[in-house]
């Protein structure tokens, strides 16, 4: 079997859980390390990355969120951590997320919904705080590989009252 | 008949005109008794008339640290009830927003109806008909409605609401025409907490001081046309002491009377909003919808819990001397334009809620006033800014630039009237 080949059955075949989760992890990692040109780099030109805040929320555009970033917003989120201007960012607070109990909902050789767990802790000023999330993913396989077309992050408690969150969930 | 009432001495050492002693923020003591001579003897906003739009709507809030169920009935009267069964204490309801016909006790089933009246008892014979069902309605507040704003007391004498406000009326008027000719309507919140007491949050409302600095980032993100709009220190805005602790801060004054100006150019950051409300709305109403849109250019702090502020609803809830719970309700325009709402959403999410580009910022330095405020106890709170050109005005009310403290001076002379009767 030639390379061509090799290519046109990469093409072909459903995203794979492996291929999905792999690609959930790079992501995380980049945001544990403050990788966020590389992180930015992960999206398409019209991904969002919302964080709702009721449960069961769809219809985001038409409700409140405490996120709902395009492009732009994701620059601009991403700018605001580095540029030493925001109090609550400075310095950003560490953090370390695991992804686990991944499920992939929907695949073909194009986009795939993926599904896990997120649990959270952030540490800053000598605060350490968690937060525990369902996060849905919609990839697409473009030339270059998986890119994020949306990313949901339900927290569990949502609807309560939360902390300043000065970096990237 | 003016008869001066001397202040206790002691509430001297704590509050004087233009300053108030560090301990206001961390006292125990001082907390357990303002949650009752201030909460308990004042108007404390509980909610907005459109949260409880339809009969047997409700939700649960707080009047000081005591959980209250604000309930619209069949008749359509709003009734605030101690969220209390009158039998063993647990609360009837723990939903935060829904809709009932009655509220049903989980531990022994006393069911009480949406005025508060006990109607049910199960087993009603083990009290051999003793039972005098008149004697256990819910402990109800007083409730008065001012243009949607909904305030409960527990002070049964009180002045009416209106009188409260008084001088606040006519701003909270101006704040309800961002509605654009609908009626206002809330479009969810952000919920947030910091540790802090609940007064650093009830000054930063007429704090424009702070501005430049503390939301430099949010100003950098921001379009150009924003960044001009909040250069708040330059544009000849001022605070207002409107009387009772309550007063206004205006930032922008050219937003003041959202129903003026309408021939004014449409900002560029608005006009694909404009062009798209073109088609289903009369020019003159697009105009109106979108001067609307951003909300309008002041901060209205109601003593001792509600901020009108700019374009949402800024809710105080105490939580302990060091913990504070803020709500910042979005607001929207009931059965308007989609597109328009879509907008304030995406304002208020700019820079509001704990993920905001704005609100994460306000919240740390409240922590670091409270982490601050454990050392020298017996210092001051300086709260002079603006007090040496501040003015009389022949209404009553007293004026000075934007960036004053008179505001906060306002808040802790009505703050020392409660706390000293």
């Amino acid at each position: 079997m030639n390379a061509i080949d090799t290519d046109m059955i990469a093409d072909t075949a459903p995203i794979t859980l492996d291929e999905a989760m792999h690609f959930a992890w790079l992501e995380a990692d980049l945001l544990d390390s403050a990788a966020y040109d590389e992180w930015r780099a992960l999206w398409t030109p019209t991904a969002r990355y919302i964080v709702p805040i009721t449960p069961g929320a769809t219809d985001f555009e038409n409700t409140l969120n405490y996120a709902y970033d395009d492009a732009e917003m994701r620059a601009k989120r991403a700018e605001r951590l580095v540029s030493g201007q925001s109090v609550s960012a400075s310095p950003v607070a560490r953090t370390v997320r695991l992804l686990s109990r991944f499920r992939l909902l929907r695949s073909d050789a194009r986009t795939c919904e993926l599904r896990c767990a997120q649990m959270l802790t952030e540490f800053r000023r000598g605060r350490e705080r968690t937060y525990a999330a369902d996060v849905e993913f919609v990839y697409l396989r473009g030339p270059g590989g998986l890119r994020i077309e949306r990313k949901v992050i339900r927290l569990v408690n949502g609807t309560d009252a939360l902390g300043g969150i000065g970096y990237i969930l | 008949m003016n008869i001066a009432v001397p202040t206790p001495p002691a509430l001297d050492m704590l509050v004087q005109s233009d300053r108030a002693r560090t301990t206001l923020y961390t006292d125990r003591a001082l907390f357990e008794e303002e949650m009752v001579k201030v909460f308990e003897n004042t108007w404390v906003w509980v909610a907005h008339a459109s949260e409880l739009a339809k009969p047997g709507d409700f939700k649960t809030a707080h009047v000081g640290l005591q959980p209250v169920i604000v309930v619209r009935d069949r008749k359509n009267a709003v009734h605030v009830h101690v969220n209390r069964c009158r039998h063993r204490a647990a609360t009837v309801c723990e939903v935060a927003q829904g809709k009932t016909s009655s509220f049903v006790c989980p531990y022994h089933g006393w069911a009480y109806a949406l005025d508060g009246s006990l109607r049910g008892v199960p087993f009603e014979a083990g009290y051999d008909g003793q039972l005098d069902k008149t004697q256990f309605s819910l402990r109800s507040l007083r409730v008065e409605e001012y243009n949607g704003l909904i305030f409960a007391t527990f002070k049964d004498d009180i002045e009416p609401l209106v009188d409260f406000l008084g001088g606040a009326k006519k701003w909270i008027d101006l704040f309800i025409k961002q509605g654009a000719g609908f009626p206002l309507v809330s479009l969810g919140e952000h919920k947030f907490r910091f540790p802090g007491n609940w007064k650093i949050q009830l000054e930063n409302t007429t704090d424009a001081y702070h501005f430049p600095l503390v939301h430099k980032s949010f100003l950098s993100a921001a379009d150009r046309e924003t960044e001009d709009s909040w250069d708040i220190m330059n544009k000849g805005g001022f605070v207002e002491d409107l009387g009772n602790g309550h007063s206004v801060m205006v930032m922008m004054p050219e937003l003041v009377d959202l129903e003026e100006n309408l021939d004014a150019p449409i900002p560029e950051k608005f006009e694909a909003l404009a062009a798209e409300l073109r088609a289903d709305y009369p020019e003159e109403q697009v105009r109106r919808i979108v001067r609307a849109v951003g909300g309008c250019g002041f901060n209205l702090n109601l003593f001792p819990n509600l901020g009108c502020s700019a374009a949402f609803f800024r809710v105080l809830q105490p939580v302990s001397v060091d913990e504070t719970e803020i709500r910042h309700v979005a607001l929207g325009m009931a059965g308007g334009p989609a597109a328009a709402n879509r907008a304030r959403l995406r304002i208020h999410e700019f820079f509001q809620g704990p993920m905001g580009f704005g609100t994460p910022d306000d919240a740390e330095i409240w922590d670091r006033v409270q982490h601050g405020a454990q050392g020298g106890r017996d210092l001051w709170v300086m709260l002079h800014r603006g007090l040496s050109h501040e003015e009389s005005l022949p209404e009553g009310g007293r004026r000075s630039d934007v960036s004053a403290e008179t505001g906060m001076r306002a808040a802790y002379a009505q703050w020392k009237r409660l706390m000293g009767a």
